[in-house]
């Protein structure tokens, strides 16, 4: 798509995108081109000199167990995120489409999270599950149940995952209502005419009418878990108990600057940059899909 | 949505399940801050013999005013306005910079202009997350590290806006390029006086967007600003907590959490409109 009408001149157009260039040059473009060239060296011990490795530090990395449990940690992680966040977004986004008035006021209130940043997310979540002061701790404790997440590495998950996807149920469900109230009304009378009760008309209408706004969710919400909920595990778990909950953004962190293990950081930034790469092409390609829908 | 009518849902049991559904959601979400709300306003001893009050307590005052005024490591009131220049900086310098190279790309052909946008195009696909070691010696090399510069910077090198300003310069008619031409108005004149106050409402709305993203961010702070009066609110809280076995100041924490979910929670609500329109574009 071009425009057809255009201003004359170069040196004003190539002015005015100076800034742009150079901020993105200098941040941007040589930062990930360092991270790729590092990724071919090791340190010496002494941190003088680096000795080129090809793709030795990448072997190293997919040989390595943690890093290969980070990979499986991820996983779980983000499908888990996922899944919360989007199931309990689709229900409050259902329910709130169901009603003539007031959906306004509840759709006002579900919003507070959104602006809530994750890592203050994480102090929240962390309050409440504290080992020694925390009150839920407290009545799962009266309730026969020891909950210590610094020592268990599943509650350490499940409290990461809840964390993570509280903050994100806002989101969620703001597109989910969106999708909803973009259904004709007519579809759903008729079927309601046609007696099918509520699950029914969810199930064989509203969902699959839905299926573009949850395709699309899934991928945004994968790249949320993968690299916007650095802040809740630093602050919850700082990636324990034993890396438990060590996700792959977490690693090049503490790999890069707790350990100073350059060589290996800029390795995994790299094989990030290939992973977001490939949500990339899926969400694009989807919305292309989205505008011929 | 005025005028939908009731025939699908009856106001029967079936109304009122739907409201007690909504209302089991909204405890879930408000929960975790309505406790920290409660344990801003109550004292430590209250909070370190556990079960804490689920209701305020009378030490709102004592709380807030201690954080403000000297938190543990640096004042909450300087974080604050470290998190207020760090994401109006954000905003306004992406924002500037977007309108135009947006202008530029899609008003004028220049050479190297394709180039430019697949550039452009390629940072969309990069976080500031996944690049942070080599960012972090760039900004180090500039001496920008506990700097607003150093803060503000890598974070606005990213074009997701310039896209967005792109959709929207491509729908504006031909017609008043045209007339500007006609009339023998400079091309800079044009952008002032008609693309600039045409593009008020996207500005809006990509500025609620962008300010919550800059009041939010964790990762890069916690790298750049080892100077405690250089902490944004966000990042500072985490520093608020001991390290070892002492028990952590959970009032003055919590207080800090109220405070640092406040601006962002006041843009949203009040520009809820400005929000939701900014939020589907930047996802377009």
């Amino acid at each position: 798509m071009e425009k057809r009408v255009t201003f004359k001149g170069i040196w004003l157009p190539l002015l005015l995108v100076l800034p742009q260039i150079l901020i993105t040059a200098v941040f941007f473009f040589y930062p990930a081109g360092q991270a790729i060239w590092q990724s071919l060296f090791i340190p010496d011990p002494f941190g003088l000199s680096m000795q080129y490795v090809g793709l030795g530090n990448f072997e190293y990395l997919l040989s390595n167990s943690y890093y290969r449990a980070s990979f499986v940690t991820t996983a779980i992680f983000s499908i888990l995120v996922t899944v919360v966040s989007m199931g309990v977004a689709l229900y409050l986004a259902v329910l709130a489409d169901r009603l003539i008035k007031g959906s306004g006021v509840y759709r006002t209130l579900l919003i507070w999270p959104y602006a809530v940043a994750p890592a203050v997310a994480g102090v929240l979540w962390l309050f409440m599950f504290n080992t020694r002061v925390g009150v839920v701790t407290w009545y799962l404790g009266m309730l026969g149940y020891d909950w210590n997440h610094v020592l268990n590495g599943e509650e350490a998950m499940g409290l990461v995952v809840v964390a993570s996807a509280w903050g994100r149920i806002s989101y969620n469900f703001l597109f989910f209502l969106a999708g909803l109230q973009a259904i004709p009304r007519s579809v759903i009378e008729a079927a309601a005419i046609d007696g099918a009760h509520f699950w029914t008309r969810f199930r064989t209408i509203l969902f699959p009418l839905l299926s573009p706004t949850t395709f699309f969710l899934l991928v945004v919400n994968i790249v949320y878990a993968f690299f916007e909920t650095f802040g809740v595990i630093h602050t919850i778990t700082g990636g324990g108990p034993q890396q438990s909950t060590t996700i792959l953004v977490y690693k090049v962190y503490s790999d890069g600057f707790v350990g100073q293990d350059l060589g290996s950081s800029a390795a995994q930034s790299v094989i990030l940059l290939f992973i977001v790469g490939l949500l990339t092409i899926v969400q694009f390609k989807f919305i292309e899909r989205r505008v011929h829908y | 949505m005025a005028e939908r009518t009731g025939m699908v849902e009856k106001r029967g049991s079936g109304y009122w399940l739907t409201h007690v559904g909504l209302i089991i959601g909204l405890l879930f979400i408000f929960f975790p801050i309505w406790l920290a709300f409660v344990a801003s306003t109550v004292s430590q001893p209250e909070i370190v013999r556990p079960p804490m009050p689920l209701l305020p307590g009378d030490h709102f005052f004592e709380n807030y005013s201690k954080a403000l005024l000297s938190g543990i490591n640096a004042p909450v009131a300087w974080m604050m306005l470290n998190s207020l220049v760090m994401a109006l900086g954000i905003a306004f310098g992406k924002i500037v910079i977007s309108l135009l190279s947006a202008f530029a790309i899609v008003y004028f052909r220049f050479p190297g202009r394709k180039t430019f946008f697949w550039l452009i195009f390629l940072t969309l696909m990069l976080p500031v997350e996944v690049r942070i070691v080599p960012t972090y010696e760039v900004v180090a090399g500039f001496g920008m590290l506990n700097s607003y510069s150093g803060l503000i910077f890598p974070l606005i090198a990213s074009a997701t806006a310039t896209f967005l300003f792109r959709q929207f310069f491509m729908t504006v008619p031909d017609e008043l390029a045209e007339a500007a031409r006609v009339d023998g108005a400079r091309p800079m004149r044009f952008f002032w006086d008609i693309l600039l106050p045409m593009s008020r409402t996207n500005i809006a709305a990509l500025f609620v967007i962008l300010f919550i993203y800059g009041w939010n961010q964790y990762l890069w702070p916690l790298l750049i600003t080892t100077d405690p009066s250089m902490n944004t609110i966000v990042m500072g809280i985490k520093q608020m907590f001991p390290s070892g076995d002492d028990i952590a100041d959970w009032p003055v924490i919590m207080a800090t959490s109220i405070l640092a979910m406040i601006p962002p929670v006041i843009v949203v609500i009040s520009m809820q409109k400005l929000f939701i329109r900014g939020l589907v574009d930047s996802e377009k």
